[in-house]
């Protein structure tokens, strides 16, 4: 074992040549070109100019980028709790004895599979202000109507329930997977204690999961930081701006106005933010578990 | 009891909560617009007019095949070329695996956003906007799935390996005569989650496809909704966007077992 073989190094070679190919092709190429195009004005079609430091400078001044990241930071800032809190819930009713478990873990979890150009069309309809389906079961009710799309201030916060709605099934999944890992004896000795029930989800049940949440919110967040198809379909970044994500902007400034070093410049300054905030969250929401 | 009865009601209004819509959605593409707002799913008028439309301007069934085409052929090729890769990484001791290994969770590390724009370029530059090549191309691997290959084949006992070997097979015949075969839940997992992804990616061929023809499914139904040719008829664009959600609902019907497996796994990602 501890000898190599001189075949095995030559077949070793020879099955890992297609990655090292297509890692050059596709991520060395990409990232080394990338620091290449922060520093030029280009519209791809004449040739680039060197313009130094001058696309970070505009970066700085560009208040419509940070509006556009301070919205995506909004939108994280509601979907993230929301999904923990509503995953968390159906996970835990799912994790009693309940008969028909898969069936309505199954349910749970159609919207994941369907694609987000179809439930942002969906969702259109359930938000419209008149006809929608929301709308008019709040009128039935004797509710006010909401201008779920049409208020700036509201417009964001409803695009990341939908995108809630979407995602919650696979985070159920992965919570009730944490749920059946944690070892029945613990409850039993604190039943006998008499804790709670409240007690004994914030003692015990919490604590244990640990990596499942840290996993949730770091995947959600890497998910929420993409965010572009949802605004893109139903309110092209409106009203006012206010659903402008900074992939829709990074998105218009590369191929509606043809500025590629700009947005270049714009992807790996976003793509700065997206790893320190991953990072932050690692290091501040990771407990050690006993 | 009554604890039973009310885990039991929260649990069907999640139901309806998470598959109403849908149902609705359907429902509503059958009816005429001025019936699509109301919250029954049933009228008496129900027809297939919004259908014809979407057939009558756009290619959808075109599309439809290209996405087949696209989805499927990344799917294979992930499969088979990070079982290779997975299989060298696992099962062969040569110099600089471990530097491989780095290089391929370092790439997991990076954010696509960095990687967009300059993966665009190189596509214009290798003349591939609007071929189906600059759709495939850049997902033709995948580092998660090296990974959980390459974790599938650590199990699989040396001695197999080692007498099929003997057997005078060589590595690659090893990999698809005798790995593969032993790994199909990996292979499922791959499968599917390759497939869901790319069959539902849109932001990619919006960038790299301006021709209708070659456009996915995806996109061809988000450009139709949003360029105006739906004429902002709600039955019109509801029917695409149903056309769009069946064939992959239709996918977890039969496998709904193994997609939320293969989902799950996700987890391992970090």
């Amino acid at each position: 074992m501890v000898k190599v073989r001189r075949s095995e190094n030559r077949s070793g070679y020879l099955m890992v040549l297609p990655y090292a190919v297509y890692f050059l092709v596709f991520v060395a190429y990409p990232l080394i070109f990338s620091f290449v195009l922060i520093f030029h004005r280009w519209n791809i079609v004449t040739p680039m100019e060197f313009i130094s430091l001058k696309n970070f400078v505009r970066l700085f001044r560009d208040e419509l980028f940070f509006k556009s990241i301070i919205n995506t930071l909004i939108f994280l800032s509601i979907h993230i709790p929301l999904q923990i809190v509503v995953a968390l819930f159906f996970a835990n009713l799912l994790n009693q004895n309940v008969k028909l478990r898969g069936f309505f873990r199954a349910l749970y979890f159609l919207p994941v599979v369907v694609s987000g150009v179809v439930v942002t069309i969906l969702w259109q309809q359930l938000y419209a202000y008149e006809t929608g389906l929301i709308n008019q079961i709040l009128s039935n009710s004797g509710l006010r109507k909401i201008p779920w799309l049409i208020s700036p201030e509201l417009a964001m916060p409803s695009i990341a329930i939908m995108a809630t709605w979407k995602n919650v099934g696979l985070y159920i999944v992965l919570f009730l997977a944490g749920l059946q890992s944690i070892p029945r004896e613990l409850y039993e000795v604190a039943e006998i204690d008499g804790a709670s029930g409240l007690q004994k989800f914030f003692k015990i049940t919490l604590p244990l999961l640990n990596p499942t949440i840290v996993l949730v919110v770091v995947l959600s967040t890497i998910g929420g930081f993409s965010l572009f198809i949802e605004p893109y379909i139903m309110t092209g970044g409106g009203p006012m701006n206010s659903t402008l994500s900074a992939m829709l902007y990074i998105y218009n400034q590369a191929f509606y106005f043809n500025h590629m070093g700009y947005a270049a410049t714009l992807g790996f300054f976003f793509a700065t933010i997206i790893f320190i905030v991953v990072f932050l969250q690692r290091k501040f929401i990771e407990r050690e578990v006993y | 009891m009554r604890n039973k009865f009310l885990t039991y009601f929260i649990l069907v209004v999640g139901a309806v909560v998470f598959a109403y819509p849908f149902i609705w959605m359907v429902f509503a593409t059958f009816k005429p617009e001025f019936e699509i707002s109301n919250l029954y799913p049933l009228s008496k008028n129900m027809s297939f007019k919004n259908y014809s439309v979407v057939f009558g301007k756009i290619p959808i069934l075109r599309a439809f095949f290209n996405s087949l085409f696209v989805s499927l052929s990344i799917t294979f090729s992930v499969i088979i070329f990070g079982s290779i890769v997975g299989y060298a990484l696992s099962r062969l001791n040569f110099y600089g695996r471990d530097f491989i290994l780095m290089l391929i969770l370092f790439t997991m590390m990076i954010p696509f956003q960095i990687t967009l724009i300059p993966t665009y370029v190189l596509i214009v530059k290798l003349g591939l906007v609007d071929t189906y090549a600059g759709l495939i191309l850049p997902g033709m691997m995948s580092s998660f799935s090296i990974l959980i290959f390459r974790q599938f084949f650590l199990t699989i006992p040396a001695s197999l390996i080692e007498s099929a070997r003997l057997d005078g097979c060589n590595n690659f015949q090893i990999v698809f005569k005798i790995i593969i075969p032993l790994s199909k839940p990996a292979v499922v997992t791959v499968g599917i989650l390759t497939f869901m992804s790319s069959w539902n990616e849109v932001l990619w061929p919006l960038i790299v496809i301006r021709n209708e023809k070659l456009m996915t499914m995806p996109q061809l139904v988000t450009i139709f909704v949003l360029g105006g040719q739906a004429e902002s008829q709600l039955g019109v664009q509801l029917a695409c966007a149903t056309l769009l959600a069946l064939p992959i609902v239709i996918a977890y019907l039969f496998f709904q077992r193994y997609f939320i497996e293969s989902m799950a796994t996700t987890g391992l990602k970090e």
